[in-house]
């Protein structure tokens, strides 16, 4: 999916990295805490998420994450824009909360990370289907 | 013997130093990029390497990250001085955690860091001393 899409779907406003939506994402990730999406997220992704501090884009750059949404409205802090710009990481920010922004974007056939499981670990695999 | 190592630097890690945290994992990564090495190597070295870097941030005092790289690997060593880890079997659960409200207000304490260290190295050791730190040697091949 395109990140013009993410967009729209969502209704979000660009907060950085507008000349990049052309970027095709592959799956999508929803989590506020750090290691959880660290642990489950894969390549050229899109990370949705609620935590707005610098370690969202340092998360976001270690992960390879191509792009943020920001959602429930949340704006990120002003070092956390400055590092993506740097990083070439696209920031975006909606009004809806964090379910609804997962499953517009799923009805729409961005796939979720348990959809690319086989590249788990057994260990996260485990807790991975533990949640499910 | 042991193999001279074609780079090796060392990052000095602040507790509390909630700012600068995870600046030392972004150099590795920028550095290990500009030596060459593949992309999905990187990713795994950076990720063992942030998680390992906001441990220290988190719950220790200070620490020494070094980094080493051979014509096989890429070694990172963690030294810290700070309260220890009781219990590393415990640790090591995905999902446990002793994390405080505050640290999981930053969007840390999920309990997934040594189990996220553990999945992206080879090989990962911890040593750990309750009173005076924990030292973690991992290894990723080339």
């Amino acid at each position: 999916m395109k990140l013009e899409a993410v967009r729209e779907i969502l209704d979000c406003r660009v907060i950085g990295g507008g000349d990049k939506l052309d970027q095709e994402i592959e799956v999508g990730c929803g989590a506020d805490l750090m290691s959880d999406v660290l642990a489950f997220i894969k390549p050229n992704a899109l990370l949705l998420t609620g935590l707005t501090n610098v370690q969202s884009v340092r998360t976001a750059n270690v992960a390879e994450v191509r792009a943020i949404v920001y959602v429930r409205g949340k704006f990120p802090d002003q070092d956390a824009v400055e590092l993506a710009l740097e990083e070439g990481i696209v920031l975006l920010a909606t009004n809806l909360p964090l379910y609804e922004s997962c499953g517009r974007l799923y009805a729409r056939g961005l796939a979720g990370g348990s959809e690319c499981a086989e590249g788990l670990s057994d260990v996260h695999r485990a807790a991975l289907l533990s949640t499910l | 013997m042991s193999i001279e190592p074609l780079f090796c630097q060392r990052f000095e890690i602040s507790g509390k130093d909630f700012i600068n945290a995870g600046k030392a994992s972004t150099t590795i990564k920028a550095i290990l990029r500009e030596i060459g090495i593949r992309p999905a190597v990187i990713r795994r070295a950076a990720i063992a390497c942030y998680e390992a870097e906001m441990n220290v941030v988190l719950y220790a005092r200070k620490a020494i990250m070094e980094l080493r790289v051979t014509p096989q690997e890429i070694r990172i060593q963690v030294e810290d001085e700070g309260d220890g880890i009781p219990d590393v079997g415990r640790a090591m659960q995905p999902g446990y955690s002793t994390a405080s409200d505050e640290i999981r207000e930053m969007g840390f304490g999920a309990g997934m860091g040594l189990p996220n260290i553990k999945n992206n190295a080879d090989t990962l050791q911890i040593h750990s001393v309750v009173g005076q730190g924990t030292t973690l040697e991992m290894a990723i091949g080339l």
